[in-house]
């Protein structure tokens, strides 16, 4: 195996050392009957037959980049610049551990650093951590950091419209607790916020696309005591006031539009950031500026009395990790793009989007329902959307997220998404195609 | 080791570069939403060679398997195959939408489906879901699951679940986050649970333990199967950390003895890149009674094809969409790599070589248990007057390797647990070895040396404790 250094003479002569007659002598401790058990899977492959086998399955993905493609619903078919994955696949990222020993991870620590700082700066927020395993479960501990500020505060306010898989895992993290999870309807401010709400949740934009400005929900949720937190489109807070500007208290984003491929579904990360006053309730790593005896500047993993490896069952989160290479792509996308590039991605998107809504309007049958929006919104279909994006599929566009695969009751909506990535070519055969489908 | 001090991104900026070109638009500009229009974006402005110099040099400051031996006790940090980022990064992959329906998804569901069963021969399970997106997401899954199972059996009043003193932090965190509260049960003499005490704790409130084996001291609980027998016929039930699997492979099956929820963690046991702290994957694996429960969706093969499946009683979601997929076809390739010999071979070189080291170290840094260890071990680092664990690990850096996990499990004093894994060879072995004789005769002779260092690294011991104090977590202009 070319992963095993030990030949058979060095393995003598370690047992030598050791005093042992035999290496399964090393296992006397496992109980006898239960010791090497068959194993009925296949012998090894060589790296070439496992790379054509690998290969192979992955062909049978429809990938993104043959086809016209306007299907986000929370994955983002994005550009991602070459140097991207080149600088962070280098093996001291990749193979390096959770920067403990800070003297030898400064590569990783300072990297976490300025992804806090890009972050923060356009999430508006004082505080970001060096994420979570994706924006559905940095939206749970960003909850239940708001209702452990105060537990006896029950009520948690939830966006109907709201992406039905982060709603489903916001349920599993408080099944453990009596707390209630009320959907409202609508612009945020007008949901039913009292005394008894820990937090009030807003997206922006929501999951069909509407943006509404957050400043009346901030003002609604402190007047009632409780926290505005905001899931955000972190490309969309390139163009537009962030959340944190218009009052939010947590705002946390799916990061896998800045420089990471769709994959399937992950690994992406959970982007979180928080006031100052939340700072030291936050979950999560945290990277923060520091001195060594000369005075020189370096960094270091901070805050850490409130986490699992110090408090144990009293820490605010058992997470023990973050997203650290999709976090790096992250970081490396913000620097390459800067604030011009990504005024630039966001500004494509939204001028795109709404040239694909104005030429789908026209088409007789097809409804926008979306008001306002930034590069998704919905479609009312003359035709079931499903049987829409099968037959648009086979000629290679894929025209959007029918809505009945998360709610029967909803047929004829298609959630349709469009980046920079889409050419006006594309959008005109979308639309050609939308309106032959429905003849 | 890059030296040289690197400024910020934000340090390097100039007004109007851009590090990456975009297509022009080809469509009018449209109305912003009235009054949200943002007027700054103060994020850095760089020509792209300056992001690859500046994120290049930063990757040179780091210590990692690919440069440096890395010894991390539980942390398993083996060698990470290229074959695996080759495979990962096939086109069919990264273009592949979460969303896109299993029509045009077959290869990523089949893959998922693959995995889950070879996963499950490996453990000796059911069935297992391959959701949990790292080791602390799988054991508050499994302990999610746990909870489903007892509620379904009208056992509400189990509220406790005992962990031993020797586990990792996120056993307790991840029951507090699932609403159980936990019962440390004490360690015994020679370093496995205490059966007395477990004895003593087991009552109708206990919902289960966790236990992780080999444990943190890197010694396998000799009488699991007892164990397991004792919470069972108490009625709880039996939580695995597969954290230290990579003692166990081709083995030892938990779920053929007496385990009957588990996760491994993908990044450790299965090679896939720790990444400067993620991203892994923690797949969680349960015997038949409590497969039902586990969080989906999970892959099935029905008629020739592959679908999404949620199981019937499943504790829910735990996270958007599959688990971290790219991760999973890393552990796949890799499986597929090593075979059902290979994996036999990677815990027998793992153990093999764990014991070498502590045979070669253990006159000149004790161990608190004596006994033969399996794939880690925990050796004491206060060998000489004024001399700490802390002093022997950084001193280890200016020898070019980096430190193994120290004060941790917090059981032995002044630990220093050493893993040295599967993937290196007696040759590496002995020059650590020789490193750490070198440093014993240091700390008696020259202790001011492990005072200071380490010297080789762009810089010295950072004041953690004014960094906390005084948080500077974002860069100020």
């Amino acid at each position: 195996m070319p992963f095993i250094p030990n030949s058979d003479a060095d393995r003598r002569a370690m047992l030598d050392v050791i005093g042992k007659e035999s290496v399964e002598a090393l296992f006397a401790d496992i109980p006898a009957s239960r010791r090497f058990p068959e194993l009925k899977l296949p012998a090894g492959l060589s790296e070439y037959e496992v790379l054509k086998e690998v290969e192979a399955m992955a062909a049978k993905n429809l990938d993104a980049g043959k086809a016209a493609w306007f299907l986000g619903a929370g994955a983002y078919n994005h550009f991602i610049p070459a140097l991207v994955p080149a600088i962070a696949s280098r093996g001291e990222f990749l193979t390096a551990y959770t920067p403990y020993q800070p003297e030898v991870s400064q590569g990783t620590l300072q990297a976490i650093f300025e992804y806090q700082s890009m972050a923060a700066e356009l999430l508006g927020v004082a505080v970001v951590n060096a994420s979570h395993y994706d924006v559905a479960t940095a939206l749970a501990e960003g909850i239940l950091m708001a209702w452990k500020l105060d537990e006896d505060r029950r009520r948690i306010l939830l966006p109907a419209d709201m992406h039905p898989e982060y709603k489903d895992v916001v349920r599993t993290y408080f099944s453990s607790f009596e707390v209630e999870i009320v959907e409202y309807e609508g612009a945020p401010e007008t949901a039913p916020l009292d005394g008894r709400a820990a937090c009030l949740v807003a997206g922006y934009p929501t999951f069909s696309g509407e943006v509404r400005a957050l400043e009346a929900a901030a003002a609604a949720a402190h007047a009632a005591g409780a926290l505005l937190i905001v899931q955000a489109d972190p490309i969309m807070c390139a163009l537009l006031k962030s959340p944190g500007a218009q009052g939010a208290d947590i705002v946390v984003a799916e990061g896998q539009s800045l420089g990471n491929p769709m994959n399937f579904g992950g690994p992406y990360l959970g982007m979180m950031g928080a006031t100052e006053k939340l700072m030291r309730k936050m979950p999560g790593r945290i990277v923060g500026e520091a001195k060594d005896h000369d005075g020189r500047r370096g960094f270091v993993l901070t805050l850490t009395a409130r986490e699992q490896h110090i408090r144990r069952e009293k820490a605010v989160s058992n997470i023990c990790s973050n997203q650290g290479l999709s976090m790096l792509q992250s970081c490396i996308y913000m620097a390459a793009m800067g604030s011009g590039g990504m005024r630039a991605v966001a500004r494509l998107c939204h001028d795109k989007a709404h040239y694909t809504a104005a030429r789908i309007a026209e088409i007789p049958g097809y409804k926008v329902k979306t008001g306002s929006f930034f590069k998704e919104f919905l479609v009312e279909t003359p035709v079931p959307a499903a049987a829409i994006y099968d037959r648009l599929a086979k000629k290679r566009i894929v025209p959007g997220l029918p809505l009945s695969r998360i709610d029967a009751a909803r047929p004829d909506e298609l959630l349709v998404c469009v980046t920079e990535v889409n050419t006006k070519a594309e959008i005109d055969a979308l639309a050609r195609a939308l309106k032959e489908v429905s003849l | 080791m890059n030296l040289i001090q690197e400024p910020l991104a934000f340090e390097l900026s100039s007004p109007g570069l851009v590090g990456c070109a975009l297509p022009a638009s080809d469509v009018p500009a449209a109305e912003l939403p009235a009054g949200l229009a943002r007027e700054s974006l103060a994020l850095p402005e760089l020509d792209e060679l300056t992001v690859v110099r500046h994120f290049t040099r930063l990757s040179q400051k780091n210590y990692s398997i690919d440069t440096n031996f890395y010894p991390l006790g539980s942390c398993t940090m083996k060698y990470n195959p290229k074959a695996n980022e080759a495979a990962a990064s096939a086109a069919g992959w990264r273009g592949a939408h979460p969303l896109a329906g299993d029509a045009l998804t077959q290869g990523s569901l089949e893959l998922i489906c693959r995995l889950q069963a070879s996963l499950a021969e490996i453990g000796g399970f059911a069935a297992v879901s391959l959701q949990p997106a790292a080791g602390a997401h799988g054991e508050f899954s499994g302990v999610l699951m746990i909870r489903d199972y007892l509620r379904a059996k009208g056992q509400t009043q189990r509220t406790t679940i005992l962990i031993p003193d020797s586990a990792h932090g996120t056993n307790p965190a991840s029951c507090t986050m699932a609403g159980f509260v936990t019962k440390t049960i004490p360690s015994g003499r020679d370093g496995n649970i205490d059966l007395k005490a477990l004895a003593e704790a087991l009552d109708d409130t206990v919902a289960g333990i966790m236990i992780t084996n080999p444990n943190t001291v890197g010694l396998f609980e000799r009488h699991i199967t007892k164990i397991a027998r004792m919470v069972h016929e108490a009625g709880g039930l039996v939580y695995g950390d597969g954290a230290n699997m990579n003692a166990l492979t081709g083995v030892f099956k938990p779920g053929k003895s007496g385990i009957d929820v588990m996760h491994f963690n993908l990044h450790k046991t299965f090679s896939t890149p720790h990444g400067g702290g993620g991203p892994g994957a923690g797949m969680v694996g349960a015997v038949k009674e409590l497969a039902p429960y586990l969080p989906g969706p999970i892959a099935v093969r029905k008629g020739g094809k592959y679908a999404l499946a949620m199981p019937e009683k499943s504790i829910g979601k735990v996270k958007a969409f599959y688990g971290n997929f790219g991760v999973l076809v890393r552990a796949y390739a890799y499986l597929r790599m090593e075979g059902a010999d290979g994996l036999r071979r990677i815990a027998e070189n793992s153990v093999l070589n764990a014991n070498y080291l502590r045979a070669r170290l253990e006159k000149a840094y004790p161990l608190k248990y004596k006994k033969g260890c399996m794939h880690e071990f925990v050796a004491m680092g206060d060998i000489a007057p004024g001399i700490h664990t802390l002093d022997i690990a950084k001193r280890l850096i200016d020898y070019g390797f980096h430190p193994p996990t120290i004060y941790f499990p917090l059981i032995v004093p002044e630990a220093l647990m050493i893993e040295p894994t599967e993937t290196e060879g007696k040759r590496q072995l002995d020059a650590f070895a020789d490193a750490l004789l070198a440093i014993a005769e240091e700390a008696r002779t020259k202790p001011e040396l492990l005072h200071a260092a380490p010297s080789t690294t762009p810089v010295g011991r950072l004041d953690e404790v004014a960094a906390a104090r005084c948080p500077v977590l974002c860069y100020r202009g």
